[in-house]
C-alpha cells in the first residue's frame, strides 16, 4: 500500500462578492496516494479550479486542513516556505496566458532554477537544455518567444517550467482543454511518462470524463463546490452511481458503438448549473435530478462508502451500503 | 442530380502578412445538399471558419484575398453578385450561429430588442409588419428554443442569462429568420458537456422540424458522429475525406483521419494514442504535393510532388489520398 | 555554440525588428508623424547650424528689416525688431522638445512604479493610499496649477516644467495601476508566484514588460500635449521669457499685428501644430508596433 502524499479535509473556500458569498468549495474531503493521478472532474462552477488553486497555494482557505507529507500547508501562501513551494507546482489550464509573452523560453526556464538556486549559473544553461529535452522541443527553441510557438509547444515549455524545480506533486489545471486532440494526445503521453520517469503524484482537473478514463487512477466528481462521487476509474466508469455522474457520462459524444455500450442509459440531461451564489437547499443537484425525492429538497446527504474505495454523495445509497455491494458482487 | 444548395468550388484563399502570402485554403471542394446536416471536422488552423467566413462574405479584405474559386448558393455565384445583393442572400438564405454566445449578442441591448430587429429585416422585410406580429412572431422564436417564460426573457440583457440560455438565443434569432441554410461555427464549445447535450439535441429537432440544411463546424469527433449524417474532414486548407457520417466512423480511410480517431481518448479505455505526428505546416511556405505528407505514416515519393485529387473509395465516400488510387 | 547562439539571437532581434516596421509602415500617417518627429528633432538639436541666422535667436534689433513679410531672404517673413521668424522658429523647437523630455523623463519612471506597485497590491491600504493621492493631484485643473506654480514663484520655462510634472505623473500611475492589476491575474504571473520568485521580479521583470507598449505611446502622445501646454503657458508669458524664442511666445508677440502682419503668429502657430500632431501621429504607430503578434 502505497502512502497518501496529501489529505484535504473539509476545505472550504469562500468568496466575498457583490451579490453575495459565493461557496466555491464547501466542504471538500480527499486524498492523494504518491505516484497516483487523481482525476478531479466537474463542469464549470463546480469548483474545482478553485480546490487547485488552493493547493498551489494561490488561495488560502477559508476553512479546512491541507496536509502534505505530514504537515499543514493550508496556510497563508505569502508564508509558505521556499522548500514547499519548491515541492508542489502547477500547470495552467491556458498555455497562451501561462507564458509571459514579453519573455524568451530561456528566461522563463532559468526563473525557477535561479529562485530556488538548483543550480550555478554555469550550469543553468545546461540545465534549460535538460528540461527542454525532457519535454521533446528542440533546443534552440530557448531564444525563441511564446508567440511564435505553438499552443501544444508552449504547454510543453510550461510543463518544463513546473518540473524545473524537481517537485514530487503536480496540480495539471486543465492543461489540454485549449488544445486538439492530437496536440492533447502527445502531451498527456508525456506526462505520463513523466510520471513514471520521475515519480510524480498528479492530481489532474478536467471536465473531459472520457480523458479520465484511460489516464487517471482514481475519478472525483465534483458540482457546486461538493464532492459527489469518488471511486477507482475501472470501478466508477463501470458502476457509476451518483445521478449526476450518470447524467454527466450519458452527456459525452463518442466516436464508436462500442463506447456508445458502455454509457449508462440515456439519460437526458436538463436543466443548468445554479449560480454558486445562490446554492438549492438541501442537495444542490436536486432540481436536476431525475431520481429527486423530497428529501433531497430538504437534506443535504453526507458522503457514503458503497464499495472498496468507491463513496458516493446521494440519498439514494445513506445506508444503502450492503445492497449497492452486492449489486456489485453480481457483476 | 439536383444542384446542392450551397457548393463550394475549388476556393483558395490566403493573407498578406509580413515576409509574404499566407496560403490558408488550398483548393476548397464541399457541397451541402437540401435538408443536409453536413459536418465540418478539422483541427485548430485547418481553415474551418475562413472557409466559412468566405461563404458569409465577412472575410477581413486586406488582408483577405481571395485568388481562386467560387461558391454558388441557390445557383448564383455568391461571388459574383455585389455585396448589396449578399445582404440579402444572408438575410434570407444563410444565417450562422458563432461559438461565443456572449460576444454575438449585444451587451446593451434587450434580448427583446435584438430579437424584434432580426425578425423586422428577415423575410418579408420591406413589408410594413405590424409590431404586434413582430413582437409575437420573436415570442414564438424563443418559444421553440424551449425557453421558460419568454416573456420574460424578452425584457432581459444578455448578461442576465447563462450560456447555454444564450446560445438558444442566437440559435433562436437564427433560426426565426426562416432561411433555408444554417451554419453553425462550433455551437457548444464555450458549453458544459449537459448543456451541449441539451443544445445540440434542441438543434437537432428543430433544424429537423424546419427542414434546414445546416452546416456544423466543430473540432469534435464525437459530436459530428452524434449529430451529422454526412462529414467533411478538412486538414490545412482542404478536404481530404468525405463520406457519409456511419461509413467515416466504421471505416476511416485518410491517414490522418485515422490518426485524429486514434488520438480522441475513449470510453474503452485503451489509452490514447498519438496518432499524428509533427505538427501543422506553416502557411508561408506549405508543403508541396500533398500537405500532409511531411506528418503521414504512409507517404510515398508520389505525394510529395502531385496534390491528390478526391479519390471514390466506396458508396458516396472519397479520400483525396494516392493509397487509394485505383 | 555559444557563438551560434548569438548569432540566432541577433537575427531573431532583427526579425523581430523588420516585423515591427512592416507593422508600423502599414499606416501612411504613422510615417508623417515619425518624419515629422525626426525633422523638428534635427531642426532643435543642430539650430545652431541650420538655422539661417542664428544670432536672431537672442537680443537682436535691426528695424531696418522689421516686419518683413515672407520673401526669399526671409522665409517666413521678420518680426518687429527685425528678427528671422524661421530662425527663432528652431530655436523654438529646442525649448519645446526640452520642456517635453525633461517632463517626461521626471514624470514617467516615479509615475509607473506607484502604477505598478498599486496594482499589483490592488485592495491593500497600499493601493488605496496611493491611488487616493492619485486621485487628489488628477483633481487639481492642470493649467490652473501651472499658472499657480509660475505666478508664485518666478516664472520662467524651468518652474514651467516643475508645474507641468506635478500634475503629469498620476495619468502614468493610473495607466499602470489599471494593466498591472488586471495582468497581476495572468497565468504567467501566478505561475512565477508558485515558484517562490520575488516580489521585485515579479513587478519588473513579468509585469511591466507587458505594461511597456501603453506606456510609450502615452509618452509620444503626451509629449505632444506637454508642448501644447508649454506653449499656452508661453503664451500667456509663465514660460519662456522673452528674449528667449519661445513658439507659444512669439504666437503672444505677433498676435497684435494680426492680420497685417499674419506670419509674425502664423508660422510658429503652425510649428506648434507640426510638433504636436507629429508625436500624435507617431503614439498611434507605435502603438501598432508594439503590438504583441500572433504567429
Amino acid at each position: 500500500m502505497t502512502e497518501e502524499i496529501l489529505t484535504v479535509k473539509d476545505l472550504k473556500k469562500y468568496f466575498l462578492t457583490s451579490r453575495g458569498t459565493v461557496k466555491a468549495v464547501d466542504g471538500v474531503t480527499f486524498s492523494i496516494k504518491e505516484g497516483e493521478m487523481l482525476g478531479l472532474v466537474g463542469e464549470s462552477g463546480s469548483g474545482k479550479s478553485t480546490v487547485a488553486y488552493t493547493l498551489v497555494g494561490i488561495y488560502q482557505p477559508t476553512a479546512g486542513e491541507i496536509t502534505f507529507k505530514g504537515q499543514d500547508i493550508g496556510k497563508d501562501f505569502s508564508k509558505r516556505l521556499k522548500p514547499l513551494k519548491k515541492d508542489i507546482q502547477i500547470v495552467f489550464q491556458d498555455p497562451g496566458s501561462s507564458l509571459n509573452p514579453r519573455r524568451s523560453i530561456k528566461q522563463i526556464l532559468e526563473l525557477p532554477l535561479k529562485v530556488h538556486h538548483i543550480s550555478s549559473n554555469k550550469g543553468i544553461i545546461e540545465q534549460v537544455a535538460k528540461l527542454l529535452e525532457m519535454v521533446e522541443l528542440p533546443l534552440d527553441y530557448q531564444y525563441k518567444y511564446p508567440q511564435a510557438i505553438g499552443g501544444g509547444e508552449k504547454q510543453m515549455v510550461a510543463v518544463a517550467r513546473a518540473l524545473a524545480t524537481n517537485p514530487s506533486f503536480v496540480v495539471l489545471d486543465e492543461p489540454t482543454s485549449a488544445l486538439d486532440v492530437s496536440v492533447q494526445a502527445k502531451i498527456i503521453n508525456l506526462l505520463m511518462r513523466l510520471q513514471q520517469r520521475l515519480n510524480l503524484t498528479y492530481l489532474f482537473i478536467t471536465h473531459d470524463l472520457s480523458l479520465m478514463r484511460n489516464v487517471a487512477t482514481r475519478v472525483a466528481i465534483m458540482y457546486l463546490g461538493k464532492m459527489c462521487e469518488v471511486a477507482c476509474t475501472s470501478e466508477f466508469f463501470q458502476n457509476p452511481l451518483h445521478p449526476y455522474t450518470q447524467m454527466l457520462l450519458s452527456s459525452i459524444p463518442v466516436v464508436s458503438d462500442e463506447e456508445e455500450m458502455l454509457k449508462p442509459k440515456k439519460i437526458l440531461s436538463r436543466g443548468e448549473i445554479p449560480s454558486p451564489v445562490n446554492v438549492p437547499p438541501g442537495c444542490s443537484f436536486h432540481l436536476r435530478c431525475p431520481e429527486g425525492m423530497e428529501l433531497c429538497s430538504q437534506v443535504d446527504p453526507g458522503m457514503v462508502e458503497v464499495g472498496e474505495e468507491h463513496t458516493v454523495r446521494c440519498h439514494l445509497f445513506q445506508g444503502a451500503k450492503i445492497a449497492a455491494s452486492t449489486s456489485q458482487g453480481e457483476e | 442530380m439536383i444542384a446542392p444548395l450551397l457548393e463550394i468550388k475549388n476556393l483558395h484563399v490566403g493573407f498578406d502578412i509580413y515576409g509574404g502570402h499566407l496560403k490558408v485554403l488550398d483548393g476548397v471542394t464541399f457541397a451541402v445538399g437540401k435538408g443536409a446536416k453536413v459536418g465540418l471536422v478539422g483541427e485548430t488552423g485547418c481553415g474551418k471558419t475562413t472557409t466559412m467566413k468566405s461563404v458569409m462574405r465577412i472575410l477581413p479584405i486586406p488582408p483577405g484575398r481571395l485568388t481562386e474559386g467560387e461558391i454558388f448558393f441557390k445557383e448564383s455565384d455568391l461571388l459574383r453578385v455585389n455585396l448589396k445583393k449578399v445582404r440579402g442572400v444572408k438575410g434570407k438564405g444563410i444565417s450562422m450561429i458563432f461559438q461565443d454566445p456572449t460576444a454575438a449578442l449585444n451587451p446593451v441591448f434587450t434580448i427583446g430588442r435584438q430579437l424584434m430587429d432580426v425578425v423586422k429585416y428577415s423575410k418579408g422585410a420591406g413589408e410594413n409588419q405590424a409590431k404586434d406580429t413582430i413582437k409575437d412572431r420573436a415570442i414564438n422564436a424563443l418559444k421553440d428554443v424551449s425557453m421558460p417564460d419568454p416573456e420574460r426573457i424578452m425584457e432581459n440583457y444578455p448578461i442576465q442569462l447563462s450560456g447555454g440560455m444564450r446560445q438558444r438565443v442566437c440559435i433562436a434569432m437564427a433560426l426565426v429568420t426562416g432561411s433555408e441554410l444554417l451554419i453553425a461555427d462550433e455551437p457548444t464549445t464555450s458549453l458544459d458537456v449537459t448543456i451541449q447535450d441539451q443544445v445540440l439535441r434542441l438543434l437537432g429537432n428543430l433544424v429537423e422540424e424546419k427542414r434546414n440544411s445546416t452546416i456544423l463546424i466543430t473540432h469534435s469527433l464525437g459530436i459530428v458522429r452524434e449529430w451529422t449524417d454526412r462529414v467533411y474532414v478538412m486538414y490545412a486548407g482542404s478536404m481530404v475525406e468525405a463520406a457519409p457520417t456511419k461509413g467515416l466512423f466504421s471505416n476511416p480511410l485518410h491517414p490522418y483521419t485515422q490518426g485524429l480517431m486514434k488520438a480522441v481518448p475513449k470510453l474503452t479505455g485503451e489509452g490514447i494514442a498519438e496518432g499524428v505526428p509533427g505538427r501543422i505546416p506553416n502557411y508561408l511556405n506549405p508543403p508541396s504535393g500533398c500537405r500532409f505528407h511531411p506528418r503521414c505514416p504512409h507517404v510515398m515519393r508520389i505525394c510529395e510532388q502531385e496534390r491528390p485529387p478526391f479519390f471514390n473509395a466506396g458508396s458516396d465516400h472519397q479520400v483525396a489520398c494516392f493509397l487509394y488510387k485505383e | 555554440m555559444e557563438r551560434s547562439a548569438h548569432a540566432t539571437f541577433w537575427s531573431r532581434k532583427l526579425e523581430g525588428f523588420g516585423r515591427g516596421w512592416y507593422k508600423f509602415s502599414r499606416n501612411p500617417l504613422s510615417i508623417i508623424g515619425l518624419i515629422a518627429v525626426l525633422l523638428v528633432s534635427f531642426l532643435a538639436t543642430f539650430a545652431p547650424f541650420v538655422a539661417p541666422y542664428p544670432k536672431h535667436a537672442g537680443v537682436f534689433v535691426n528695424f531696418a528689416e522689421a516686419s518683413q513679410p515672407p520673401s526669399l531672404r526671409h522665409l517666413f517673413g521678420t518680426d518687429v525688431v527685425g528678427r528671422d521668424i524661421l530662425s527663432r522658429i528652431f530655436f523654438g523647437f529646442r525649448f519645446s522638445l526640452m520642456l517635453g523630455v525633461v517632463v517626461l523623463t521626471l514624470v514617467v519612471p516615479p509615475g509607473v512604479i506607484l502604477g505598478l506597485t498599486a496594482g499589483y497590491f490592488k485592495g491593500t491600504w497600499i493601493d488605496t493610499v496611493i491611488m487616493r493621492i492619485t486621485d487628489i493631484f488628477v483633481a487639481v485643473p492642470p493649467l490652473i496649477l501651472a499658472l499657480a506654480i509660475c505666478s508664485v514663484l518666478s516664472p520662467n520655462i524651468f518652474h514651467a516644467m516643475i508645474a507641468v510634472s506635478l500634475m503629469w505623473w498620476p495619468w502614468y500611475t493610473r495607466l499602470v495601476y489599471g494593466l498591472s492589476s488586471s495582468l497581476r491575474n495572468e497565468f504567467f504571473v501566478q505561475a512565477a508566484e508558485v515558484t517562490g520568485a520575488s516580489r521585485l521580479h515579479i513587478l519588473f521583470k513579468e509585469i511591466l514588460p507587458n505594461c511597456l507598449s501603453p506606456i510609450f505611446t502615452k509618452m509620444s502622445l503626451d509629449m505632444g500635449w506637454v508642448i501644447l501646454i508649454g506653449a499656452s503657458l508661453s503664451f500667456v508669458g509663465l514660460g519662456v521669457q522673452p528674449p528667449k524664442p519661445g513658439l507659444g511666445t512669439m504666437v503672444a508677440d505677433g498676435r497684435i499685428y494680426m492680420p497685417d502682419q499674419w506670419w509674425i503668429t502664423v508660422f510658429p502657430a503652425f510649428a506648434i501644430m507640426l510638433v504636436v500632431l507629429g508625436f500624435n501621429l507617431l503614439g498611434d504607430g507605435l502603438r501598432d508596433l508594439f503590438a504583441v503578434e500572433e504567429v
